[in-house]
């Protein structure tokens, strides 16, 4: 049977193909997509801020109503040391943060236990189905006088707000996520011995988690919409609150100031769930890479 | 209860299965369907591709039941989910978001054995299928052979009486299809389950199986059955190669092709 064994000579490696040499240029590839990217990500923005700036100062656009970056950083550094017309920054940050994330809370906790509980159950679905259709087509925002109107201009009406606008996110995709679950997976549990509570809990819910994931990523933006719309519409303090007076007073420095804040604020949230997901979904399969 | 200790394990006696196809027409999916599975035997099914294999292993899991005729699970007619079965899917049906060790820890947890006891076993199983390396892994970090390991193991650590399998290994490649044909016929041999294996690769059957059942194309009905005396231990690699192995897959093909080609004339059609 030696005629399955044949003997090929090795042949030499051209230059530049050892594994040392192929990983160290992997790596430098990797390091210079990354610095590119971070350096086009910067240059656009101060490309951005320049022409701005110089718009507003050479009077193309006019300062006015269009503000100008200088002006901004100006008008925020000034609320940052001095608080603003009414009262200290911080605390009207605090206010519209303690709105969303009590919205948020709630909103997204009601909205998956529904949608599991609808996602659960058939004939429940259908019947409230129309209802939730029904709800749904209302705009958010015109509930803002309505709640204010019953609830006060208190802490309460932004919650509910936030509330309504994080809820319908999270429950369809709850539900949706639910309806998805994988047929097998669900035979498979039952025949291990799984109740239908055990089914729910330990099946169900966590392979509907990535769904919910999803909508929970969109939805702390969607509070911060429903607490600053609330508090545009009426309310004492507030980041809403600011928007307002400096549109009543024409200060078009002090809404943008107001929106950057805003900006920074949900940026960081994103960041936060991004980190927090990543920490449950460990059992995922690792997206490809960024420098690949 | 005299009777029941010497009852087959699996009786399906003239049963018909119809269902409501996504159309809302009813179909039927299998007609006068007869099979005894004696205890600790194992029985292959094979038949064409979408003949209503499946929907017999449904009726014994007690997941479906018949529309005419009758199921028996030890002598007893089956009502819903026996604890005595485990059932291997095609699909991968493992939890993802769990990692192996917690995979094979569901079965006794769901059934309410303490944690410390769940682990133990579950531990046990795991070195006996050869992944005691792998407890911590998730089922996406291990190759498809690996994963149906865990299956097994997840199925086995329930003591099933009963074992019914749904073309378990058709995803896998040929070199480890062999490889847990091996692994399944040394933890039957220990475990002394009754096995329903369906598949449409007539050599597993013929490799695995005590009796081969051939179903007729879809609705599916019995359309032979033979008994293959081939000696255990088997060697699943070698024995194809085997002048009897040989014999039967011819005989048995013979009888299997017309049902094959019914059923894919049917379907150009």
């Amino acid at each position: 049977m030696t005629d399955a064994t044949v003997n090929i000579p090795t042949a030499a490696f051209r230059p530049g193909t050892s594994d040392a040499e192929i990983e160290a240029a992997a790596a430098k590839a990797a390091a210079h997509r990354r610095h590119t990217v971070t350096f086009w990500r910067l240059g656009i923005l101060v490309v951005f801020l320049a022409l701005w700036e110089i718009a507003g100062r050479m009077a193309w656009i006019d300062p006015f109503f269009y503000a100008m970056p200088s002006t901004i950083a100006g008008r925020l550094y000034e609320w940052i040391t001095e608080g603003t017309s009414e009262g200290p920054l911080w605390y009207h940050l605090y206010v519209t943060m303690e709105e969303s994330v009590l919205g948020f809370v709630t909103g997204s906790v009601a909205g998956i236990i529904i949608g599991v509980a609808l996602g659960r159950n058939r004939m429940a679905a259908d019947i409230f189905s129309i209802y939730i259709k029904v709800i749904n087509s209302i705009p958010r925002v015109v509930l803002a006088p309505i709640f204010i109107m019953i609830l006060g201009l208190g802490l309460a009406s932004k919650v509910a707000l936030a509330f309504v606008m994080v809820f319908f996110v999270v429950f369809h995709n709850a539900f949706q996520g639910v309806r998805e679950a994988d047929r097998a997976m669900i035979a498979n549990a039952r025949i291990l011995g799984a109740s239908d509570w055990q089914l729910t809990r330990s099946v169900i819910v966590p392979s509907a988690m990535s769904w919910i994931f999803a909508s929970l990523h969109v939805s702390f933006g969607f509070a911060i919409i429903g607490a600053i719309v609330g508090e545009f519409v009426g309310s004492r303090y507030g980041i809403g609150l600011l928007i307002n007076i400096a549109k009543g007073s024409f200060d078009a420095a002090g809404m943008y100031a107001a929106i950057v804040i805003v900006m920074v604020v949900a940026l960081g949230a994103e960041y936060l769930m991004t980190m927090v997901e990543s920490r449950l979904a460990k059992w995922r399969p690792q997206p490809l890479h960024e420098t690949q | 209860m005299a009777v029941e200790k010497t009852a087959p394990a699996i009786e399906l006696i003239n049963v018909s299965r119809r269902f409501l196809s996504p159309t809302g027409k009813s179909l039927t999916a299998i007609r006068d369907f007869t099979m005894t599975v004696e205890r600790g035997e194992f029985v292959a099914v094979v038949g064409p591709t979408g003949c209503g294999k499946s929907t017999t292993l449904n009726l014994v899991t007690g997941l479906a039941s018949p529309s005419a005729g009758e199921v028996r699970v030890m002598g007893a007619p089956v009502k819903g989910i026996d604890p005595r079965i485990g059932f291997v899917f095609q699909t991968d049906a493992l939890f993802p978001w769990r990692t192996v060790i917690e995979n094979v820890m569901a079965g006794p947890l769901f059934r309410g054995k303490p944690k410390a006891q769940a682990q133990a076993s579950a531990r046990d199983w795991l070195a006996r299928v050869g992944l005691a390396r792998f407890e911590q892994h998730y089922p996406h970090q291990l190759s498809g052979g690996m994963r149906k390991r865990v299956a097994l193991a997840q199925t086995f650590i329930n003591g099933p009486e009963i074992l019914l399998m749904d073309e378990p290994f058709s995803a896998l490649d040929v070199q480890t299809r062999v490889l847990m044909h091996e692994e399944l016929l040394r933890l039957w041999s220990e475990a002394k389950a009754s096995v329903v294996f369906v598949t449409h690769d007539l050599e597993e059957a013929i490799a695995l199986a005590d009796k081969v059942y051939v179903l007729t194309a879809g609705p599916a009905t019995v359309k032979s059955v033979y008994t293959i005396d081939l000696p255990r231990p088997r060697v699943v690699a070698d024995i194809r190669y085997e002048q009897r192995f040989i014999d039967y897959s011819r005989t048995i093909w013979a009888n299997l092709k017309e049902e094959v080609e019914t059923s894919y004339a049917r379907a150009a059609a």
